[in-house]
């Protein structure tokens, strides 16, 4: 059933093409009614596999000579990222309702990324996550170069060259492991069990690491994203951190965590401290937190405000992952979900919102226009979205930070305090730029007044209202009963530590 | 090998050149006042269909062919994976020949199609040679044919430079490999491989000579020319941007395929000793076989390290120019020189099983008909443009959107991105030279060729950005000739459905393979 995701996506991705040209409303219903039959899917898959441990859904051989298997599988970490990635492609879907420019097109690329983020979330072969892995990176490169913004040619070649160096990387790895297992099968379940060598898990750890981290956005692999994000038409941004960032860390966590558990033991020496590649990843993660919201602190455009804060917010995700407790990798998970729903909030908002009527993303200049008067409706969300984001308690951030945080306490304390620190930035640069931009105290000359009442901002519109609704409601419902995910993640960490793998 | 034989190995071969005949003849007679469009058509038609009938006759002889085991005198093999690129080659000069009909570069269409058969012909000869003549007869009947395909542009004077400098290259490096056979010959008195490895090994001849290296230097410099390795390179690009556009695509393809054969066949011939031990049973060509120490299967011979150094400057290099051009074909061209380094990255670490020559032919095959594909449709744009320089494809996406989608598909797939076909043929190949070699040398330079066609992406990308990102200069709809885009668009749908289902030309290349 969770299957039809997939072909949904994709199938709904050629009929976008095939459509006459010019019919932009027909494009958008089509879309937004095949990004809600997704969710759909994704939430009855969701219910029906509460308290079931992985499910295969298909497994049929692919390529039989060399053991490549089309298999399609789900665990409680699966079916959370697939809700969460239908609830931001409606979202995402909602939010460009005021595409006009080859609108077929841009759903066409925009199904074809869902249906690849779908795909490398229910792939349970090696090779066939990889090829939905790639299958990602051609739609946001066009996504970003044709609809994009500010420097789009090249933060789109930026961000294919760096999906492409990365998934390289993962190549190579992963044609090592194929070769060193003994060739026979890809299936990461086989793999798990397939004994690697220590030494060779220690090097082939990192290599594939890295190269999921990137995506993820590991500091100091992050540069592509704040980029990216600004560059990219908003739908796109949500996307690309609310769901893309999560791909990169899935694969840290699915295949690089484990199919080479060994490649996080200790060296046997230690050098300033650091005596694995988990301390190293860790030590990283540390960095991308505090530097994310120092740079965040500083930036001038709205835009990059939120691209760094995603970078200090996918640090906690990725130090999850390096504290290996079940506490820690629970937390980790739960905060990829948070961080999707509240980053595609916050781009929403500052893309959608406020930019398609301001055409400024300037905060110095958005400081003279009395935002909180003119849109009040974007002064409030900005204002809930920026709450759940700096992780006060009730919203769906407050619940994955703090549970990354005690997890992470009981392996180094140290760099948790560190951690800690970059959240009391994150509440720095979120007021910061909430103030700047919607609450200055300047106050209008009698002019300036005129020249408003002159030109008023468009009505916000009912796609918005809605998308915002939907995310902030998703995100305050997770912050209040955690549980509904909690339930579904915490068996799927455990199995997947028991296992040393799978 | 008597007579009875021969007739049936070289049915194939027979075969074309009959077409080709057929095709002077009635151009030159029957169709002498007819209208240009209809001498095209039927030209090409009728070579298409000798090369319809030609791999019928490869299909009827089987699998198991004519090897070693049938005679010691061998001069062609067939069956096996000579059936695979003789059928590969078949399938992809049809493919060029109706790429011929679109387009207009000269008004001798019955030589033309004549000469391209001729050249196929000796295509199919070495993917069979296992005789040193035979080996240099299809050589040059392939080279000689080529040069005359890359002037055949009469009114062009860069189809002649091209033609000149194809034919300087060419005839030298012919020199080099006569040169390289003529040792062997004077070493062991006899042009047979068969027979050369037998000396080589049965002790009528020094295994230790220095003599036997510089024969093995100097035939791995005449092929590498073929595959344009680097260093003897220099050639393909002037000849790919110079040459008519369906000559370019059948250089780019067919002609790779026939080198690729023979090379599969000289350094598959070690192994079989290798594994074992006996002389009279294994085989097919020996060249390098006393130059690579039997059992030794990874970094040890000269000759395998010669294919290193080629492959490893071939991937550099040609990854890295293809960066700095700004015409396309020339940009083809050196991501030809980048493929051909993959290609012999796996013939330098090869092994016997049929598992590292069925990932080479896949290779080959996949990137010949790509190739054929991308050439198709640049020639398209050419002919609309006037151009083939990366501007002229501004905006292809308005002016005619399915070329777009094809181009796209090409590119892609040339750059292995899944789920095309191209990354399979990638994957497979990478897998086989880790499966085949496990060690530091050969991990390196899979990774290095992995991290290199990551490179690559960034070239196919500037010309899918002109296509698809940037604003058109023009407006105006390119219009393609019916035949060419229904062309295209098979060749792209194949591209798409063998990339979704890989194993399909996999089985059927391992369908051919012999049993060892």
């Amino acid at each position: 059933m969770l299957a039809w995701t997939i072909y949904l996506s994709f199938a709904g991705a050629l009929a976008e093409v095939l459509l006459p040209k010019g019919r932009a409303a027909m494009a958008r219903w089509l879309a937004l009614a095949i990004a809600l039959a997704g969710l759909a899917v994704g939430m009855h898959g969701f219910v029906a596999g509460m308290g079931q441990g992985r499910v295969v859904i298909v497994d049929l051989p692919w390529v039989p000579f060399m053991g490549i298997h089309y298999l399609l599988a789900a665990d409680g970490i699966s079916r959370v990222l697939l809700l969460l990635t239908g609830l931001a492609a409606v979202a995402g879907v909602l939010f460009s309702w005021n595409i006009e420019f080859r609108t077929n097109e841009f759903f066409a690329f925009f199904l074809a990324l869902i249906g690849g983020v779908y795909g490398v979330f229910l792939s349970f072969d090696l090779f066939l996550l990889f090829v939905f892995y790639e299958i990602a990176i051609v739609p946001k490169y066009f996504l970003i170069a044709i609809w994009g913004s500010t420097r789009r040619e090249y933060a789109a070649m930026k961000l294919a060259l760096y999906s492409f160096a990365g998934s390289a990387m993962v190549l190579i790895g992963l044609l090592a492991a194929y070769a060193t297992a003994g060739s026979h099968s890809t299936s990461l379940i086989a793999l798990g069990h397939a004994n690697l060598p220590v030494s060779f898990q220690m090097w082939c750890f990192p290599l594939v690491f890295v190269g999921f981290a990137i995506l993820a956005g590991m500091w100091p692999f992050h540069t592509w994203a704040p980029t990216g994000h600004v560059a990219a038409p908003t739908a796109a941004s949500m996307l690309l951190a609310g769901v893309v960032m999560k791909l990169g860390a899935y694969g840290c966590l699915r295949v690089g965590i484990a199919l080479f558990p060994h490649g996080l033991d200790p060296w046997g020496f230690s050098l300033l401290g650091i005596g694995s590649w988990r301390d190293v990843f860790a030590l990283l993660a540390v960095i991308g937190i505090v530097y994310g919201a120092l740079v965040a602190l500083v930036q001038t455009d709205f835009k990059f405000v939120i691209g760094y804060s995603s970078v200090s917010h996918m640090g906690f995700v990725l130090l999850g992952l390096m504290t290996l407790n079940q506490i820690g990798m629970t937390g980790a998970v739960l905060q990829m979900f948070s961080h999707g729903i509240l980053a595609g909030l916050l781009f929403a908002i500052v893309g959608r919102i406020v930019y398609e009527r301001t055409h400024t993303r300037q905060l110095a200049d958005l400081e003279a226009m009395h935002l909180s008067k003119r849109m009040p409706f974007a002064a409030w969300a900005f204002v809930i979205a920026g709450m759940a984001s700096m992780g006060l308690p009730g919203f769906s951030g407050f619940v994955a930070e703090l549970q990354v945080l005690v997890g992470a306490w009981t392996v180094k304390p140290w760099w948790t305090a560190a951690a800690g620190v970059g959240i009391v930035v994150g509440v720095a640069y979120t007021w910061r730029a909430l103030q700047k931009a919607f609450f200055s105290d300047t106050l209008p000359t009698a002019h300036a007044l005129e020249q408003e009442h002159a030109h008023a901002f468009a009505a916000i519109t009912w796609p918005e209202v809605t998308g915002v609704a939907l995310l902030a409601g998703v995100s305050l419902a997770v912050g209040l009963y955690p549980r509904i995910l909690l339930d579904a993640i915490e068996p799927a960490v455990r199995a997947l530590l028991a296992g040393g793998g799978q | 090998m008597n007579y009875a034989d021969l007739f049936r190995a070289t049915l194939p071969e027979t075969i074309l050149e009959c077409a080709a005949l057929v095709v002077l003849a009635v151009d030159l007679g029957l169709l002498r006042k007819s209208t240009p469009k209809l001498r095209v058509a039927i030209a090409s038609l009728l070579g298409v269909a000798g090369c319809w009938a030609a791999t019928w006759t490869v299909m009827l002889q089987g699998t198991d062919g004519l090897s070693f085991e049938s005679s010691h005198e061998l001069l062609l093999a067939t069956g096996g994976f000579t059936g695979v690129a003789q059928i590969g080659i078949l399938v992809l000069t049809a493919l060029t020949l109706l790429l011929v009909i679109g387009s207009e570069f000269t008004r001798h269409v019955g030589e033309y199609v004549a000469v391209v058969l001729m050249a196929a012909t000796g295509g199919l000869l070495i993917s069979a040679a296992q005789d040193l003549l035979v080996i240099f007869i299809g050589l040059e009947l392939l080279s000689l044919g080529l040069y005359i395909l890359t002037a055949f542009a009469k009114s062009s004077g860069k189809s002649a430079e091209a033609a000149l400098k194809y034919y300087l290259f060419g005839g030298m490096s012919a020199a080099f490999l006569l040169f390289g056979f003529s040792y062997l010959y004077g070493m062991t008195g006899t042009t047979n491989l068969h027979q050369i490895l037998n000396s080589v090994y049965g002790g009528g001849t020094d295994r230790t000579a220095p003599l036997l290296y510089v024969a093995a230097v100097l035939i791995a410099a005449g092929l590498g020319f073929k595959v344009a390795a680097v260093p003897f390179h220099l050639w393909a690009p002037d000849t790919y941007e110079g040459a008519p556009a369906p000559a370019a695509a059948f250089i780019a393809s067919v002609s790779k395929v026939a080198s690729f054969a023979l090379l599969i066949a000289i350094s598959s011939a070690p192994m079989h000793f290798a594994s074992s031990r006996q002389l009279l049973v294994f085989g097919t060509a020996a060249l390098a076989l006393h130059l690579h120490p039997p059992a030794d299967t990874g970094f040890g011979g000269p000759w395998s390290l010669i294919l290193t150094i080629f492959a490893a400057g071939s991937m550099v290099l040609g990854n890295l120019a293809a960066l700095a051009q700004t015409s396309v074909r020339r940009l083809l061209a050196y991501s030809a020189i980048a493929h051909a380094g993959y290609i012999l990255l796996a013939l330098a670490f090869f092994s016997d099983s049929p598992r590292s020559a069925g990932a080479v032919l896949y290779y080959v095959l996949v990137y010949g008909l790509t190739t054929v594909g991308a050439f198709g449709a640049v020639s398209v744009v050419e002919r609309a443009t006037g151009s083939d320089k990366l501007d002229s494809f501004l905006g292809l996406n308005r002016r005619n959107p399915l070329l777009a989608a094809v181009l796209l598909v090409l590119f892609l797939s040339l750059a292995g991105i899944p789920p095309l076909v191209g990354f399979w043929a990638k994957f497979n190949l990478f897998a086989a030279v880790l499966g085949v070699s496990a060690g530091e040398v050969p991990f390196a330079l899979v990774a290095l060729a992995v991290a290199l066609s990551a490179v690559s992406l960034y070239y196919y990308l500037q010309v899918l950005k002109r296509a698809y990102v940037l604003p058109a200069l023009h407006e105006s709809r390119i219009k393609a000739n019916p035949v060419t885009m229904a062309v295209l668009l098979g060749i792209a749908a194949a591209v798409v459905v063998l990339g979704c289902f890989p194993a399909l030309l996999q089985g059927w290349i391992q369908g051919f393979s012999p049993i060892f």
